[in-house]
């Protein structure tokens, strides 16, 4: 059963008020709340451990999954495995996210360890969001592990965002791709208070024609923390573009590492890293708008992270 | 109207004071079309941000409509009807420029009205919209979004600075049209401050500015032939400093 807890959780997470459309899972409080299977989705408890698989035939096309994750109780640790399988020629939408709503003064933690086999041809939209709430002095902690390995001519999007009240968050991802396929992984952070975030990416580039793109734009306000460190490795001919770019804030801190290998000599990899706070003239320019400078430094972190 | 009454804006103190702004007092009616101009360094830049309040001046005052600005915020004189276009326009990475035109009028502006704008700048409204204001924008192309940003805005007074700066000739030509429409159009005060015999051309009223004081201010028919001579073979203004 859903309160308004949940459904407000739901909305931050997965832009969903009711019962989403086509496949779907729920996970509560550390059980499944409801779940949907389709013709074409199959969505499958694990036995052996928490979480599940979710297996889409071969050439399915234009079909979503939602998958969110909510915690309301206080002082619940879970680890959770989501193993998806998407068949050749696929093309669908993934929604995941967690939200914890914390009132207690114990820690609440998700780990979700999430792994994609895409086949080939296929083409994977991802979308995670994470946000975090309560009044509670309970930590609310995320550390998401991604691992996605891509067949031939395959395309995979991921776009990751941590808005809001995460206070520690440790990001794990690893991608390797065959030949022809692409990544694109879109990250967006804003750190504020004590709050905590890394994010450590392997993106391996193994066949021919193979490419990827990854930009991480982030925020840190406050006494936060944020370490990147993305590594692009070009193991055949084939293209990268790492691109790191944050707004530092008050006295928050930020580390950006981005790496490139390459063990071919056709390997093109990029990158670009920056870390500076909002110029003056931006926020001058706004005000002659009208904008107060709050105002003005709300609309530049917000497109920026947009 | 705008008014300056003994205009001051010093900066450093004791033996290394320097007078930017000494003591102008000027005025700017209602409906004029104004090119401020004068060598560089004379203090041009600095009075239009001096009347806009991203300066504060050491002594004088600042009236706008008969009231006193001179305490005022940026923010506060802009609600009060007073832009400024930037002579190097900020970049925002994630703004569109629809979004930015938006913002300037200060409510969500429907498509064609932003069109509109992109237009009258010069620039095929539908390549631009949804461009994020960012550097992949050529100098030329800021400058005229940013001349955009004041036309989106009901303005009492829009304040151009140097809009010629940095940008290549073909998007001058462009530029010196949209002034001109400007100009011929029912308007609030323009003041534009501008090296450009081409937009010294469309001023209805010139003030010369240098060493920081009023050197000379009037109609354009009675300033401009005065300033004959000190162009230079591109239509620049060199001025002939002190004198």
């Amino acid at each position: 059963m859903m309160d308004k807890t949940d459904s407000g959780l739901l909305e931050a997470i997965a832009d969903i008020h009711e019962i989403p459309e086509g496949a779907y899972s729920i996970r509560k409080n550390g059980e499944t709340d409801s779940k949907r299977s389709t013709v074409n989705i199959e969505i499958i408890q694990k036995s052996d451990k928490p979480g599940i698989d979710i297996i889409v035939a071969a050439g399915t096309k234009n079909e979503s999954i939602h998958i969110p994750v909510i915690i309301t109780e206080s002082g619940l640790e879970e680890v959770v495995y989501n193993d998806f399988y998407i068949g050749d020629d696929a093309d669908v939408l993934i929604v995941a996210g967690c939200g914890i709503h914390n009132c207690g003064d114990q820690k609440s933690q998700h780990d979700g360890i999430h792994s994609f086999h895409i086949g080939k041809n296929a083409k994977v939209k991802y979308i995670e969001k994470h946000y975090g709430e309560g009044e509670g002095s309970g930590a609310r902690v995320l550390n998401p592990v991604t691992v996605v390995d891509q067949a031939e001519n395959s395309t995979c999007e991921m776009e990751m965002v941590q808005i809001k009240g995460v206070d520690s968050t440790i990001r794990d991802t690893k991608a390797s791709l065959a030949a022809g396929a692409k990544l694109i992984v879109t990250e967006r952070l804003l750190t504020h208070g004590e709050q905590y975030a890394r994010s450590d990416m392997e993106i391996s580039l193994n066949g021919a024609g193979a490419s990827s793109q990854i930009i991480s734009r982030s925020v840190a306000k406050d006494n936060s923390k944020q370490i990147f460190h993305p590594n692009a490795i070009g193991n055949a001919e084939c293209r990268a573009h790492v691109q790191c770019d944050s707004i530092i804030m008050d006295n928050a801190t930020v580390s950006s590492i981005p790496a490139i290998t390459a063990n071919c000599a056709d390997a093109q990899i990029v990158h670009e890293a920056a870390i500076g706070r909002i110029n003056n003239d931006q926020l001058v320019k706004l005000m002659t708008f009208g904008m107060s400078e709050e105002e003005a430094e709300e609309v530049i972190i917000s497109g920026f992270l947009k | 109207m705008l008014k300056l009454e003994n205009l001051s804006f010093k900066v450093g103190d004791g033996s290394s004071e320097l007078e930017i702004i000494d003591n102008v007092s000027l005025e700017i009616p209602d409906g004029s079309f104004t090119v401020i101009t004068g060598p560089n360094g004379g203090g041009k830049s600095t009075l239009a941000r001096l009347i806009m309040g991203i300066e504060k001046p050491t002594g004088g005052r600042i009236l706008f409509n008969g009231t006193d600005i001179t305490g005022l915020s940026v923010t506060e004189r802009a609600k009060l009807g007073i832009g400024y276009a930037f002579q190097q326009p900020p970049r925002f990475k994630g703004l569109t420029v629809r979004r930015l035109l938006s913002l300037a009028a200060g409510s969500e502006l429907p498509e064609d009205e932003c069109c509109g704008y992109l237009t009258s700048v010069g620039l095929c409204s539908r390549d631009y919209l949804n461009r994020e204001m960012d550097s992949s924008l050529s100098g030329g192309e800021a400058k005229r979004i940013e001349i955009a940003t004041l036309m989106a805005r009901k303005l009492g007074l829009a304040i151009f600075d140097e809009p010629e700066a940095g940008i290549d000739l073909w998007s001058f030509s462009m530029l010196v049209e949209s002034f001109k429409a400007m100009s011929e159009g029912s308007h609030n005060s323009v003041l534009v401050i501008s090296h450009q015999e081409r937009i010294m051309q469309l001023a209805d009223r010139m003030i010369v500015i240098a060493d920081g004081k009023v050197r000379d201010s009037g109609t354009r028919e009675e300033i401009f032939p005065r300033l004959m001579g000190e162009f230079n073979e591109n239509c620049g203004f060199r001025g002939k400093g002190n004198e």
